[in-house]
């Protein structure tokens, strides 16, 4: 795992994206220790913020030579709000990279990119790299609206292969990614399918990519206070490969997951046979 | 995780304190010694315990050390706080188990741990190979399970205290835990210290959510307590105005940050202003509850603190225990304190 590094992070650049922000961090030491499904924790405010906690972020682009990181992101709460307001010339204290990002092929692959909203937004630097490494990649890239969608121009630039669907029916295919996806999996002949997005498309996608014998690695949203692995809030269940269940970390074990070891169903509840659930009776 | 992927590759691989002038005093700083360089005597004695330095990670916000090495070295500090350990592994609580609030946040993580035969054998060694100080903080349902644990910790390299936790809020019966009552912080705290090794301290950690946490401390003492730590969260909740229903799958959790920060002063000065008193025997108080600065920590010790310990703003900051003991250090010599010790209680003169 690459050593995180904690930052002030100087904003070089901003601008709208759809419904989301983009915002171009310069955050020196940090995107050369980048791989795709990293994610960045920013600093609501400064020391006398009653914001305490950081809000994580998938990284988007990193670029070494310039010492940036870009994120995207929506407005979706107070934390997100103050963020929307940051400047050029403004500046967040940052820790990144975070977590445990994709694992990437170690040869040639047919790999199918699956994302909802701007959960796309980790998925092109990851294209690319497989491209790179002499494999293939298609697209689904789903949304509730057009405006939703993330990056349609970022994909077709790196491959022809980019299926678009809006729940609305606004742009695309009408409906969720799921449903043009077995026919993508089937076309291409997918070896892996790597998603990222709300925990019921990765549920989804999953039992589609499972179904066509397609390993599947999935980017989990969770909500976290401390992203590096000390507060214990954002557990999942997980399987692991001694066929246990436990409570494991999303901000240090993953983000980024097999998705066949999560028990997707069981989020949000003490499975019975999840390590240490006897305890809980107790006391 | 380091699962086996097959084919793939496995390639897991300034807000310094406002140092503000001494600014004017009504009465000027004890004359103390300062050290050669400029420096100031830090060290605090918790018990038969000498830590270098004041500021100690708070309980559960720390894990057990390894993830904030990545941020600074574990024995910079005067100790690291483990996250409270059991007797068995534990999953803890459902999500969602956390909720941001002004200036603070909720949590129920519910003791998720290893237990005790894992940290033990796997995490404790880790942090004294690190040269960490270890102060372990362990839980149980019944007093049997602490004694069980305090024995088990008889010998574990790099332990130089024990803390009982006889205050996490989240347990089954809560607002009913033991440091709600003088009697039953009494039988846990005896029994804790019956059977400990002699040489390591044992610490009482406190709940705010009580009627005289004096009458709770004194207790304490009087079972042999060699310190206590002031304070653990105190219980609260939030509702979702848009789903309408409580935010956090264990509907209550323990309210943690600089929002709890002058009730934890309070606690502090009140039980330092009792031992001053002669209401009951005078150890050391480990002060804690939203500290963020260095000048925070300043706080707890006039209040009566020898140590202090730094919890939710880790999970803001992972760099913040070293960054406050700088800040400390700066705040303690720009007021003209030679030494930690001269500055504990100064508030109560």
């Amino acid at each position: 795992m690459a050593l995180p590094l904690q930052v002030q992070a100087e904003i070089v650049g901003r601008e709208p994206a759809g419904a989301y922000h983009r915002l171009v961090l310069r955050a020196p030491g940090i995107a050369a220790r980048v791989e795709p499904g990293h994610f960045v924790a920013v600093a609501i405010g400064g020391v006398d913020s009653a914001m305490l906690l950081r809000r994580a972020f998938s990284i988007h682009r990193a670029d070494p030579a310039a010492e940036t990181i870009d994120v995207v992101f929506a407005e979706a709460g107070r934390g997100t709000r103050e963020l929307a307001r940051l400047r050029v010339g403004d500046s967040v204290n940052v820790v990144a990279p975070l977590g445990t990002p994709f694992p990437l092929p170690g040869e040639p692959v047919s790999a199918v990119m699956v994302a909802g909203g701007y959960g796309s937004a980790p998925m092109f630097a990851l294209a690319e790299r497989i491209v790179a490494d002499g494999g293939s990649v298609a697209f689904v890239l789903g949304a509730a609206t057009a405006e939703r969608l993330y990056g349609v121009d970022q994909a077709q630039a790196i491959t022809e292969d980019v299926v678009v669907t809006t729940d609305d029916g606004s742009e695309g295919v009408r409906g969720f990614v799921t449903g043009p996806l077995p026919e993508v999996l089937t076309a291409v002949e997918a070896d892996v399918v790597y998603a990222c997005g709300p925990m019921g498309m990765l549920r989804a996608v999953t039992e589609v990519a499972s179904a066509h014998d397609a390993r599947v690695f999935t980017a989990v949203e969770e909500s976290m206070a401390c992203g590096v692995g000390v507060c214990m809030t954002c557990v999942l269940p997980v399987v692991g490969d001694d066929g246990v269940s436990r409570f494991v970390r999303s901000c240090v074990d993953g983000p980024c997951f097999d998705g066949t070891k999560v028990r997707w169903d069981d989020a949000g509840t003490i499975p019975a046979d999840i390590e240490g659930a006897a305890a809980m009776g107790a006391h | 995780m380091t699962d086996g992927y097959g084919g793939f590759a496995d390639n897991f691989a300034d807000n310094f304190a406002d140092n503000e002038d001494a600014g004017d005093f009504d009465d000027a700083p004890p004359s103390t010694i300062m050290l050669p360089g400029g420096g100031i005597d830090l060290a605090t004695r918790i018990g038969s315990t000498l830590l270098p330095n004041p500021v100690t990670t708070a309980s559960g916000c720390a894990g057990y050390g390894k993830e904030l090495a990545k941020f600074f070295e574990p024995a910079a500090i005067g100790a690291v706080v483990t996250k409270t350990i059991m007797p068995y592994p534990r999953s803890g609580r459902a999500t969602p188990r956390m909720a941001e609030t002004p200036s603070g946040m909720l949590n129920s993580i519910g003791l998720q741990g290893p237990g005790i035969d894992a940290f033990v054998e796997r995490d404790l060694p880790w942090l004294a190979a690190r040269g960490g100080r270890t102060i372990v903080s362990i839980a149980g349902g019944h007093v049997d399970d602490f004694v069980a644990l305090a024995e088990r910790l008889k010998g574990a390299p790099g332990v130089v205290g024990i803390e009982a936790n006889i205050s996490c809020p989240n347990v089954a019966n809560r607002g009913q835990v033991f440091a709600c009552n003088p009697a039953t912080s009494y039988d846990v705290i005896r029994a804790v210290r019956d059977v400990a090794d002699p040489q390591v301290p044992v610490l009482a950690k406190l709940s705010p959510d009580v009627t005289s946490i004096v009458d709770i401390a004194r207790a304490c003492v009087e079972a042999g307590a060699d310190g206590l730590s002031m304070i653990n969260t105190l219980l609260g909740m939030a509702i979702d105005p848009d789903t309408m229903k409580p935010v956090l799958a264990g509907i209550t959790g323990g309210l943690s940050g600089p929002a709890v920060r002058p009730v934890a002063v309070r606690c502090v000065y009140q039980v330092h202003a009792a031992m001053l008193d002669g209401q009951m025997a005078q150890v050391p108080i480990v002060g804690m509850g939203g500290i963020r600065t260095g000048l925070d920590a300043l706080e707890f010790i006039l209040a009566g603190a020898a140590a202090v310990s730094v919890g939710t703003v880790i999970f803001n900051d992972p760099s913040s225990p070293v960054r406050i003991l700088d800040e400390l250090r700066a705040a303690l010599i720009a007021r003209g304190f030679g030494s930690l010790e001269a500055a504990i209680g100064y508030a109560h003169r």
